[in-house]
């Protein structure tokens, strides 16, 4: 299953809580998935009777951001999970924290 | 991302810290969340497109700012300082909108079509009404407006200029990371609510996790006072402000020792005053921060490094970026491009031009501003050196920024030229030391014209900020042969007469 993101986005897991939205989007169509299954657009009706797959199961912290190099997208996390984000069954790689001084 | 999302990140990742007020007695996230849903439904039910503001800083703000965004409605928050006709022209243009305001505001605008009036005392209590219904969710999506700001304009006519939540939120989330506060982190938030920098303050506040601590309205003894019985950790000034703080700190003696952090900016910080302000203060980390209203608060920051290295330094091109605002944030693009809108080399000045997610440039009623290719031109003059570090001249236009407020020229004019004694007018911005600019006026009138006269006349239809500091009694102004004002020349000669 593919999904064309779009900054502002939101997708929610199947099997746990995280849910995220696209900071900046794909360059092309993606399988994003959530503790080892495709992410579902928020509002959309999800597939019932999934369960967590355990090698997906590192967690998705709140207010972590996740990106890939390879596609471009990059995510940023509104609710934490047990799932781990993956792009088909490649998990996506947290983004370093740049701290910028704080100005304001 | 709307600006409901980053408060409902914070009360669901940070419930239980304080978010705003006291450490003991303050509101945490889940609590301030909880207060904006409540205010939230119940101004999505009160009349008006709009959610005004003419107050002081109070929890109002923040819960407001919030509450209106959860509503679906454009937060305008309003210069409670503007004389009673130009709030009142303001408030006219919110329509329809409720508004809610601090003491005396009724009085003073009076009844507008479209306009009801909220006390804050009414708003808070519906925010932490027990039996108040709390909003799920928020109104509308990324693209609508989340705040609409007052700029004070060339022409003297304020603009609104427009800031979407996705202009908001991707400087948040661009320039702050969630959470990353430390749980004693406390910030001081004295600049008016009708400021970009209020605004900004109580987003990276939220989204940080940064406990806020509010003050009225600006006061050095105050300010001083606050930032040491709250341990003020962060704090944001602009130039005039800083010199007051100083003179505190330096005739009492007892420093600010849990100040961390003291963000700059809002105008030109001379030189002395930062060098000062390091000498009395060499634990904190100085921070010069540049942006406009228009592109959501800061574009480029000169950090603590930054400074350090300047003042450690003998290379004078080093040493210069004391007086940059730093580089711009990674998450935007600066250009320097002359009259004819060509980047100009390294070093060579012209207008500043940002590109960016965060970066808005429209205005209400007017479009936007951006080119094209999606570039904002500032109107600000700067340049770029070697190592990408932004200099800032001041602006293109003849906007006088005194004590980080932008006053316009013509509207200043405008209103001399209404006294029936004054032929001709011209008011500029000349260096102050105190003020960054001060608004020196040159006039040409019949015979009997006093200072105090002019002063008076300003000051009755303007507020004191615009009334001029000085004023020059001449026989003629300095005009080009097409009859435009030479206004450069003739801020050379009120700069020597009056400095």
């Amino acid at each position: 299953m593919s999904l064309v993101t779009k900054p502002g986005t939101r997708y929610r897991s199947v099997v746990d809580q995280t849910e995220v939205i696209v900071v900046k989007p794909a360059s092309g169509p993606i399988d994003l998935r959530c503790g080892g299954h495709p992410m579902v657009s928020i509002g959309t009706e999800a597939p019932t009777g999934l369960t967590l797959d355990p090698a997906f199961s590192a967690g998705t912290p709140l207010g972590k951001r996740f990106a890939d190099g390879e596609t471009g997208i990059e995510l940023l996390c509104t609710k934490g999970g047990a799932g781990s984000l993956s792009i088909g069954e490649v998990i996506l790689s947290q983004k370093d924290a740049k701290p910028l001084p704080s100005s304001d | 991302m709307h600006l409901g999302m980053l408060l409902e990140m914070a009360a669901d990742g940070m419930a239980d810290r304080v978010a705003l007020g006291p450490l003991a007695s303050g509101l945490t996230f889940a609590e301030l969340a909880s207060r904006a849903r409540r205010l939230g439904a119940a101004l999505e039910a009160l009349p008006g497109e709009r959610v005004g503001l003419i107050d002081l800083n109070s929890p109002a703000v923040p819960l407001t700012l919030f509450g209106a965004a959860i509503a679906g409605k454009p937060f305008v928050p309003i210069n409670y300082r503007l004389a009673d006709p130009q709030l009142r022209a303001i408030v006219a243009r919110t329509a329809p909108a409720t508004i809610i305001v601090g003491e005396g505001v009724v009085e003073r605008v009076g009844p507008v079509d479209g306009i009801e009036f909220l006390s804050r005392a009414e708003a808070l209590a519906l925010a932490e009404d027990p039996e108040g219904k709390e909003k799920d969710g928020w109104g509308g999506d990324a693209e609508d407006i989340a705040v609409l700001l007052f700029t004070s304009g060339t022409t003297g006519e304020p603009k609104a200029a427009v800031l979407r939540h996705s202009n908001l939120t991707e400087y948040i989330i661009s320039t702050v990371e969630y959470a990353g506060s430390a749980e004693d982190e406390a910030a001081i938030v004295s600049v008016p609510p009708y400021h970009i920098a209020g605004i900004s303050a109580v987003l990276s506040s939220t989204y940080s996790g940064r406990r806020v601590v509010q003050l009225e309205a600006f006061d050095p003894v105050a300010w001083v006072r606050t930032v040491r019985e709250e341990s003020i950790t962060h704090a944001m000034v602009v130039p005039t402000m800083l010199g007051r703080i100083l003179d505190i700190v330096e005739s009492d003696g007892l420093g600010l020792p849990s100040l961390r952090s003291l963000s700059y900016g809002g105008g030109p910080m001379p030189l002395p005053v930062i060098e000062r302000a390091v000498g009395l203060l060499p634990h904190v980390g100085f921070v010069n921060a540049y942006g406009l209203t228009e592109t959501s608060s800061t574009i480029a920051v000169l950090g603590p490094d930054d400074h350090q290295a300047a003042f450690a330094s003998d290379d004078p091109a080093v040493r210069a970026r004391l007086a940059s605002v730093g580089r711009p944030l990674p998450t935007l693009e600066v250009s320097i491009r002359d009259a004819a809108g060509i980047e100009v080399a390294v070093g060579e000045r012209g207008e500043i031009c940002v590109r960016g997610g965060q970066v808005s440039g429209e205005y209400l009623g007017r479009g936007t501003t951006l080119d094209s290719d999606g570039w904002f031109p500032t109107r600000d003059e700067g340049h770029l050196d070697e190592a990408g570090y932004l200099f800032v001249h001041g602006r293109l236009d003849d906007v006088i920024v005194r004590g980080g407020e932008n006053l316009s020229p013509g509207e200043i004019e405008a209103v001399l030229l209404e006294h029936p004694g004054v032929l001709e007018a011209a008011v500029v911005g000349i260096p102050n030391k105190e003020w960054g600019e001060q608004v020196v006026a040159a006039v040409v009138t019949a015979a009997g014209v006093t200072e105090e006269d002019l002063k008076a006349h300003v000051r009755s239809r303007l507020r004191s900020s615009r009334t001029p500091d000085h004023i020059q009694f001449r026989e003629e102004l300095p005009f080009n042969e097409s009859g435009k004002l030479l206004r450069r020349v003739l801020r050379t000669e009120l700069s020597e007469a009056f400095t």
